[in-house]
């Protein structure tokens, strides 16, 4: 449904998009993730045809955004990251102008502004002048503004943003609810909103493509190795956090033993293992010990950490660490 | 053509659900009645010394009433263009619905072209207030039409490539404030520059004072439509526009 190929956008000064290359199938959520000033919404404004790209190509539906733009304005919706709206309008008449802006039919048009109103669940504020709409109304006003023409293509930038929780709910039930008709990108810097809602992302930062996988696979790839919690106590004392350690690190298949937490009497480790089956050995060992199995369970693996791994210069960091303790052992 | 429509309603609306309209409207008429109500007033006071002397004076009421007050309009016009057409782009530009109107399936052309209409009927509303005075002379006197309707399409025309300008000022900012204040100075330069034919023959005095847009109101103001003065004004509204449409072009590769 989109393909964008080497897109790149150059200011005077800098790069913001830099030779991004990836594509989404039809009917797809996709994540668009990056920190701020990452170039996301650089991209966006590429793909919906506001902003020419410098070098590259992008086509959604199949047109060329450049040289068939009008093709594909009429197959997207588009929400920028303030919605936009004219605060003297009513809300059912400023869907009627977007509306009647895409293209829509007079006799369509009162049905699909229904529609939409009911979709977004903002009927009740139908009549009510926009620049006097809540923030989370506003926010759905722009999303009904965006699928009025029933595009394609949806493309939100940061739909989420500035809502409180509940709203940040609702508005992502309801981005998941359009799925199904819509091919869907949406661009965030909040990871949950990712692994909540996505099948795809598409992470970029300082305008370059970092990873672009399915949101499962990413949470394995970072994953690697698998980590476990193991909580350790004893009920007077005796278990000294670094003779547990050292037990640890002697069963079999366990890489890495870290002190990740220490009360009075139980403490926590970090255990990598290469295999998945040491739990039972690791159980096994620590009751045999004497001392108590608090807790034995997975560490689960964020994408923020993925997130952070694949920007940041933290990747380094553990690589040479674990080196280390390989080396050690 | 349809798209031209949806934007011309959307801005109309937006014009008369604002106190905008309605302020300028109210200004209008108020300063317009003044004119006429001075004006009248001394070509009855000057009617009335003839009759106590006892001679006849020429004296025609399209010349004394309705040519003065024509000249007078267009100069309000000058003060009232910028308010009008400030906001157009520059609106747009802050609150951002600009990404709409480019994002969606019509071309610059027909906002533009949406936009400058709707400003041009704003003041076309303004000037069909005029009637109401006039109709006074009509009923009380005996003044011939058809100058009063070249004068209006005239003042329509010189608006109307004012108005141009000022949507083209308008795109080049996202301050409204800015916006009005340069096209106020750049109309009211277009006014001054015919001061110099004043005391100046030369030909740079010449080309100054052509390129003043009150230059060539007046022979519309008489009640002559010189197709010289007419595409002056028309080529300036393309010229405008052309500028408009450049700017939009350039909005896109410079933000």
């Amino acid at each position: 449904m989109i393909t964008v190929t080497d897109l790149t956008k150059r200011y005077a000064r800098h790069t913001a998009v830099d030779h991004i290359s990836f594509e989404v199938h039809k009917g797809q959520i996709v994540g668009f993730l990056g920190p701020n000033g990452a170039g996301k919404t650089t991209t966006m404004r590429m793909l919906t045809c506001f902003l020419p790209p410098t070098s590259g190509t992008a086509t959604v539906a199949g047109f060329d955004v450049l040289e068939q733009s009008f093709e594909v304005k009429k197959r997207i919706g588009y929400l920028p990251e303030t919605p936009p709206l004219y605060p003297e309008m009513r809300t059912a008449e400023y869907l009627q102008f977007v509306g009647s802006l895409k293209g829509l039919a007079k006799a369509e048009l009162a049905k699909r502004v229904d529609y939409v109103c009911d979709r977004c669940a903002i009927t009740d504020v139908k009549d009510k002048l926009l620049g006097k709409l809540s923030k989370g109304y506003r926010q759905r006003v722009g999303l009904a503004q965006a699928i009025i023409h029933n595009p394609d293509v949806l493309i939100l930038d940061e739909p989420t943003s500035g809502l409180d929780p509940k709203q940040i709910n609702e508005t992502r039930e309801l981005i998941k609810s359009l799925a199904g008709d819509h091919t869907i990108i949406l661009s965030t810097h909040i990871l949950p909103e990712v692994e909540q809602t996505c099948e795809q992302v598409v992470i970029i930062n300082k305008g370059k493509l970092v990873a672009t996988d399915s949101v499962s696979n990413l949470q394995n790839r970072a994953r690697g190795a698998e980590s476990l919690l193991v909580e350790v106590g004893a009920r007077n004392g005796l278990a000294d956090p670094a003779k547990v350690q050292t037990r640890l690190e002697l069963v079999s298949g366990v890489s890495r033993v870290v002190l990740k937490n220490k009360r009075e009497n139980r403490s926590v480790f970090e255990v990598e293992s290469r295999k998945g089956l040491v739990r039972g050995d690791l159980a096994r060992a620590v009751v045999e010990a004497g001392w108590d199995l608090n807790e034995l369970r997975p560490a689960a693996v964020s994408l923020e950490e993925v997130f952070l791994q694949l920007t940041g210069d933290v990747t380094a960091a553990p690589a040479e660490e674990a080196a280390v303790t390989a080396g050690v052992k | 053509m349809r798209n031209v429509w949806v934007i011309l309603r959307k801005e109309l609306r937006s014009y008369f659900v604002s106190p905008v309209a309605y302020l300028l409207l109210a200004m209008f008429a108020v300063i317009f009645g003044f004119f006429f109500w001075n004006i009248l007033g001394f070509f009855v006071f000057r009617g009335m010394e003839s009759q106590m002397r006892g001679q006849m004076m020429p004296m025609n009421i399209n010349e004394d009433v309705i040519r003065p007050l024509l000249s007078n309009v267009s100069v309000i016009g000058l003060f009232l263009i910028p308010m009008i057409t400030m906001r157009l782009f520059a609106e747009e530009k802050r609150t951002g619905t600009i990404e709409l109107l480019a994002t969606s399936p019509i071309s610059d052309v027909e906002v533009i072209l949406g936009k400058w209409l709707s400003s041009v009927i704003l003041y076309a509303s303004m000037l069909s207030l005029t009637a109401l005075n006039f109709l006074f002379l009509f009923k009380y006197g005996h003044p011939d039409w058809k100058p009063l309707l070249i004068g209006y399409l005239g003042l329509l025309l010189q608006a109307g490539a004012l108005l141009a300008i000022g949507t083209f000022i308008s795109t080049l900012t996202k301050n409204q404030i800015i916006a009005g204040a340069a096209t106020f100075g750049v109309c009211l330069l277009l006014w001054v520059l015919e001061w110099v034919s004043g005391y100046e023959t030369a030909t740079w005095a010449r080309v100054m004072s052509y390129m003043s847009v009150i230059t060539h109101f007046e022979s519309f103001s008489k009640g002559l439509l010189d197709s010289k003065d007419a595409i002056f004004y028309v080529t300036l509204i393309f010229f405008g526009l052309f500028l408009t449409a450049r700017s939009m072009e350039s909005l896109r590769w410079r933000s």
